[in-house]
């Protein structure tokens, strides 16, 4: 085996090394990221959440997060982001799936003939362990060339070993053939990484050497695929029947009939949690009781002797849109314990592993609509915030995908702030006209998707994944996933808010507010059969949506009213900020025809059903 | 015949992968010619649930079509 690379490669001295992290998706590779640098990454354990480099720093050195990635190319952007950041690194910890090394192994291979000086941190022991797995690390060392170390990173053990294995990073023991293939292109291609790229036929490395990329990457894939099972029928030990409850469990969320149940299990669980305590007792308490109850009156206290409450600085300040009055309520009342409730819900669906059966169950209707089954995740996480469901949609596979799962989360999709309002509204109305609303928001959502598909060019990719086994969510992980990300989300939006609640007091002050009332009220009034305070409600809810939804609850509604009314205002225009990301995701021409678009979407189905029933 | 032709629960080996595209991206999973799977559920008009070793991987219909197998005995 060759030892070629070992006297080169010898580590810079500490101080301002490049280190970065990598392996699969959902490994933990966050936690170490988290752990050694101080410094938060969203976690997730979906493929594909991370696309962004997230980086920090260890004493002089830089560390650097990669998305997770199956193997280093050109195949998709995820893979694409790795392989660059990888290519300029000094060192790489690669964490590993210790309960699935024969699938993770191959890109622990591909960073050996890659020749890079590494570290191996076999993370999950512990669940490997409770399933009976037996590994051998020290044989799995010798065999690959590189220090492994075994970690359980979610109990926080391992951490530390790795860290301090850091010093013993080497590059591995690579495959004789491909290192024989790689030491050929050194005389055109300084480095063995980019070299190893360009005989996988990678185009834009061989680009940038102004070679041909060579094509053995089948060939180069299969001897790392040979030389894995190899590794792994050496150093792993299964025991016969491993875990049948949890397979049965996964095998239960994807059949039709039992998957159904499920899902329909999960989402009156998430309804109870989110819609019906957090929504309603929760918020009852921060919202009214704490808020309005404690924190309004003593801020108008303070402000009011110094600027009275009715002048045009009074009236932004502490007035009935003030920004230190009402956005700071809804800021902490009403949207913090909603966005919190929602994460938890998710981390707990990502953590036990049903997100991708999930994923898997609604492939087929996702499809019809010309996405696939992991469009469901941009889509859940729209249901958060249509911000944070836009950016997701990167993870799709094409830019017909993002299109399509884009428009719908911004036409259809409520975010968590409205959700809890309109769940509040429902709950209300009783079940049937509940079932109504939800089944005009889904018709909704198939007629917007089924013509886009039909009109929009190109193909989508299908769904790919693999399945991890189901767990039992831990609390510490769950919480720790809702704080960091929670936090993330409230530090990118708490902005926009400010600024929108500075929009309608500015439009209030001015009458903008009254003149875009009376222009919109006739069409509420004579077409939906609403109120006219309703188009205040509506208008609100172009510069925030919440704004929008909470408008409508202090409004006397008959219960069809309840229903055309939330019905135009789930489908109605994205708010000011969500306009502005879809500005930037998607371009200007894409981003007024989705507002333009949700304009007549929502009066018009608005309008349709209130003729029907009103 | 394909993967969407395979019943629960029926072993099978691969065959023919003539996609490019695909070939690579199983090959990651660890998939090839000659590898031995399991069907381990299908889903109506759906996905195609496939047992490989210790893993679980989900292929949409469209692409599972498009892998030849032969049935094992």
């Amino acid at each position: 085996m060759s030892h070629s690379c070992c006297a080169a490669a010898v580590c810079e001295a500490p101080g301002k090394r490049k280190i970065v992290l990598v392996g699969n998706p959902n490994v933990g590779k966050s936690i170490f990221f988290s752990s050694w640098s101080g410094m938060y990454a969203d976690v997730s354990n979906f493929p594909g959440t991370t696309v962004e480099i997230s980086s920090g720093k260890i004493g002089e050195d830089v560390l650097l997060d990669t998305p997770g990635v199956y193997g280093v190319s050109s195949f998709n952007d995820e893979e694409r982001v790795a392989r660059d950041v990888i290519l300029t690194a000094d060192l790489v910890v690669n964490v590993v799936d210790a309960t699935h090394l024969e699938r993770d192994l191959f890109l622990t291979l591909q960073l050996v003939d890659m020749g890079i000086p590494m570290v191996v941190a076999m993370n999950f022991c512990d669940d490997a362990e409770n399933l009976g797995i037996r590994i051998d690390s020290r044989k799995l060392e010798e065999l690959l060339g590189v220090p492994v170390i075994p970690t359980a990173a979610v109990k926080n053990r391992g951490l530390k070993e790795v860290f301090a294995a850091l010093p013993l990073a080497r590059p591995g023991l690579s495959h004789p053939e491909v290192d024989q293939a790689v030491t050929r292109l050194l005389d055109r291609i300084d480095t063995r990484p980019e070299a190893l790229m360009v005989l996988e036929g990678d185009v834009v490395v061989a680009e940038r050497h102004g070679v041909a990329p060579e094509n053995e990457r089948e060939r180069i894939y299969m001897l790392r695929r040979q030389r894995a099972n190899e590794v792994v029928a050496a150093t792993v030990i299964r025991p016969e029947r491993a875990a049948r409850l949890r397979d049965m469990l996964g095998q239960l969320c994807l059949h039709p009939v039992s998957g159904l149940v499920i899902l329909l299990g999960v989402l009156w669980g998430c309804y109870q949690l989110i819609g019906v305590w957090v929504a309603g007792d929760i918020v009852g308490l921060t919202e009214e009781t704490i808020m309005q109850g404690h924190w309004e009156p003593w801020i108008r206290g303070l402000i009011e002797p110094v600027i009275a409450e009715s002048s045009i600085l009074g009236q932004i300040l502490i007035g009935e849109f003030g920004v230190l009055t009402m956005t700071i309520t809804y800021l902490l009342g009403l949207l913090l314990p909603l966005v919190i409730g929602f994460y938890v819900a998710l981390s707990i669906l990502e953590d036990s592993g049903y997100l991708p059966r999930l994923a898997t169950f609604v492939d087929r209707m996702m499809t019809a609509i010309g996405l696939n089954g992991r469009a469901v995740i941009p889509m859940i996480l729209g249901l958060g915030c249509v911000q944070l469901g836009t950016i997701t949609t990167r993870i799709l596979g094409s830019k017909r995908e993002r299109t399509i799962a884009t428009s719908i989360i911004n036409f259809v999709v409520p975010c968590s702030a409205q959700l809890g309002v309109i769940f509040g509204m429902l709950a209300a109305v009783g079940f049937t006209l509940s079932m109504t609303y939800a089944g005009v928001i889904f018709a909704c959502l198939a007629i917007v998707g089924t013509v886009l598909n039909k009109f929009l060019p190109g193909r989508s990719s299908a769904l790919l994944i693999d399945l991890p086994p189901m767990r039992l969510p831990r609390l510490t992980n769950v919480l720790r996933k809702t704080v960091i990300r929670t936090f993330f989300f409230m530090k990118e939006a708490y902005i926009w808010f400010f600024a929108g609640s500075l929009g309608v007091s500015l439009l209030q002050v001015t009458g903008g507010l009254k003149a875009w009332q009376d222009l919109v009220s006739p069409l509420t009034v004579n077409w939906l059969s609403l109120p006219a305070e309703a188009s205040t409600a509506f208008v609100m809810g172009m510069v925030r949506r919440d704004f929008g939804a909470a408008g409508l609850t202090d409004l006397a509604l008959s219960p069809w009213q309840v229903v055309v009314s939330l019905v135009v205002i789930t489908l109605f225009v994205p708010c000011i900020a969500s306009l502005m990301i879809l500005f930037k995701e998607r371009g200007v021409k894409e981003a007024m025809a989705v507002w333009v678009g949700a304009w007549v979407l929502a009066f018009s189905v608005g309008g349709i059903l209130a003729q029907i029933v009103l | 015949m394909s993967l969407t032709d395979l019943r629960h629960g029926q072993c099978a080996t691969i065959t023919a992968i003539p996609d490019e595209y695909l070939r690579v991206q199983l090959l990651r999973f660890g998939i090839t010619c000659g590898s031995e799977i399991r069907c381990h559920c299908k889903l109506p008009l759906g996905p195609v649930v496939l047992k490989f070793g210790s893993q679980e991987i989900a292929m949409g219909r469209e692409i599972a079509r498009m892998v030849s197998v032969q049935a094992n005995r």
